[in-house]
């Protein structure tokens, strides 16, 4: 049997663009601290669903987009969220099996991996002040979500038929 | 092994040997290249100038998803003014009313002192100052991330916005335009922390740094000597020696003074006077220098 053609492209980029728009939408002061790195979630998802199709390239692309959305030097997210699609995809087979606590923990560190990149680089450039445990908070919202984001774009992918 | 993968598209042995095969690079040389190509371009956009087109092209696929998501904010606005009470209205209406007269007085004033001043101005031998050009905007977007302080509004380099231009509220500096893009532009508030800008006391005319601290109501005031006439309660104005603002609109109010002894410089702190977390609508002043 053949591999069957790639599908569902619309719906990634359509995803993506739903992640930047949770990315940048206004939240109260409170709680914007812990917003969720979405756009990096979307990535780790279609990476784990897809792993011959999206990978390291659509990292890069999906973080030139969140550069442009946050108006950031370019490159900072793009090279983080590379590395991010790397780490994935060199993982993707034990991800797939790990049980839920297991996966968002993976999935914590991971995005962790990502967002201190972007930190180090963001700093190295003179762009940011945060300390660097501000920097984890969105990183373990990132992973309390992580599980509902899966089941959701789990039956998206399904119902889409996303190959 | 092929043979292992019939009927199974995630077999990881097929990928094995899709990988040896095909002319596609492997993820760690795409990892490689994709290291190289960030880094140059964070070069490139860090230390140079040349990205400044691609961005404003790009800034038509950004755009939508900045104005998506002040969709909710704009519709709360839309209800709320929706279902205001006409006796509400009416009472608004009056207070404005009464504003307006007071304005207009203020603005007949401000004429004859405008005139004034220029013939003063021209008795010293300097440049009169020039009407300024305004545009109003509406704030879109804030960065979401809380160690920069910077907002998003609705009017581009299709409205002639460039970058370098003031941003005012109705009370006071807001901050400056630093990425012009075709229909959005962001602006950096002067309470970011890598802000500052020139302002002098109103009172007496000293001159000092006024820089952000990256909290919404915190200013500071850099390299005071200890022995600078400084009051709590002070108006700090723009002076335009630093070329991007306008001279003579207010940014801040002195709050607290703290002499450390044997200390240079006095710590002292100030709040703008622009409502920087409240205000939704914001004025762009076109600066003289520069336009034709």
């Amino acid at each position: 049997m053949r591999m069957q053609p790639a599908s569902g492209t619309l719906l990634i980029v359509m995803t993506f663009l739903l992640a930047g728009l949770l990315q940048v939408i206004a939240l109260p002061d409170a709680i914007s601290a812990g917003r969720p790195l979405w756009i990096g979630m979307m990535l780790v998802f279609w990476v784990l669903a897809l792993p011959h199709r999206i990978g390291v390239l659509a990292g890069l692309l999906a973080g030139l987009y969140a550069d442009l959305l946050l108006g950031r030097v370019l490159g900072v997210y793009a090279i983080s969220f590379a590395l991010l699609a790397y780490l994935t995809l060199n993982s993707y087979k034990r991800l797939r099996v790990y049980g839920a606590l297991q996966q968002s923990f993976a999935v914590f560190l991971l995005l962790g991996v990502a967002a201190f990149s972007a930190h180090i680089l963001n700093s190295s450039l003179g762009e940011n002040t945060v300390s660097p445990m501000l920097t984890l908070l969105p990183v373990l919202f990132s992973a309390l979500f992580w599980r509902p984001l899966f089941g959701m774009l789990r039956i998206l992918q399904i119902r889409f038929m996303v190959r | 092994m092929v043979g292992l993968c019939v009927g199974r598209p995630t077999c990881p042995w097929r990928l094995t040997i899709k990988g040896l095969h095909s002319r596609t690079p492997k993820p760690s040389y795409r990892l490689l290249l994709a290291a190289v190509l960030s880094f140059v371009l964070m070069f490139v956009d860090h230390r140079t100038s040349y990205l400044e087109k691609p961005r404003y092209v790009a800034s038509y696929l950004v755009a939508p998803v900045h104005y998506v998501a002040h969709l909710p904010t704009a519709m709360m606005q839309w209800g709320k003014e929706q279902s205001k009470s006409r006796s509400q209205l009416i009472s608004e209406n009056a207070s404005m009313e009464r504003q307006l007269l007071v304005l207009q007085q203020r603005v007949q004033k401000l004429a004859v002192l405008e005139a004034e001043n220029a013939r003063l101005r021209q008795l010293l031998n300097s440049a009169a100052e020039l009407n300024t050009k305004v545009l109003t905007a509406q704030i879109i977007g804030i960065d979401p991330d809380p160690s920069r302080q910077e907002v998003v509004v609705n009017k581009g380099a299709n409205d002639k916005v460039r970058v370098g231009q003031a941003v005012l509220d109705a009370k006071g500096l807001l901050g400056q335009v630093v990425e012009a893009g075709a229909s959005f532009s962001r602006v950096l508030l002067v309470t970011d922390s890598s802000h500052a800008l020139s302002v002098q006391i109103n009172r007496n005319g000293v001159r000092a740094i006024l820089a952000g601290t990256g909290q919404v109501d915190k200013l500071r005031l850099m390299y005071v000597p200890t022995t600078a006439d400084v009051e709590v309660g002070d108006l700090l104005v723009s002076t335009g020696l630093d070329q991007r603002y306008p001279q003579g609109y207010p940014v801040g109010k002195i709050v607290s003074l703290h002499v450390e002894p044997g200390d240079a410089f006095m710590t002292v702190e100030a709040a703008p006077t622009a409502e920087i977390d409240k205000v939704s609508h914001v004025l762009l002043v076109a600066s003289e220098e520069g336009e034709e």
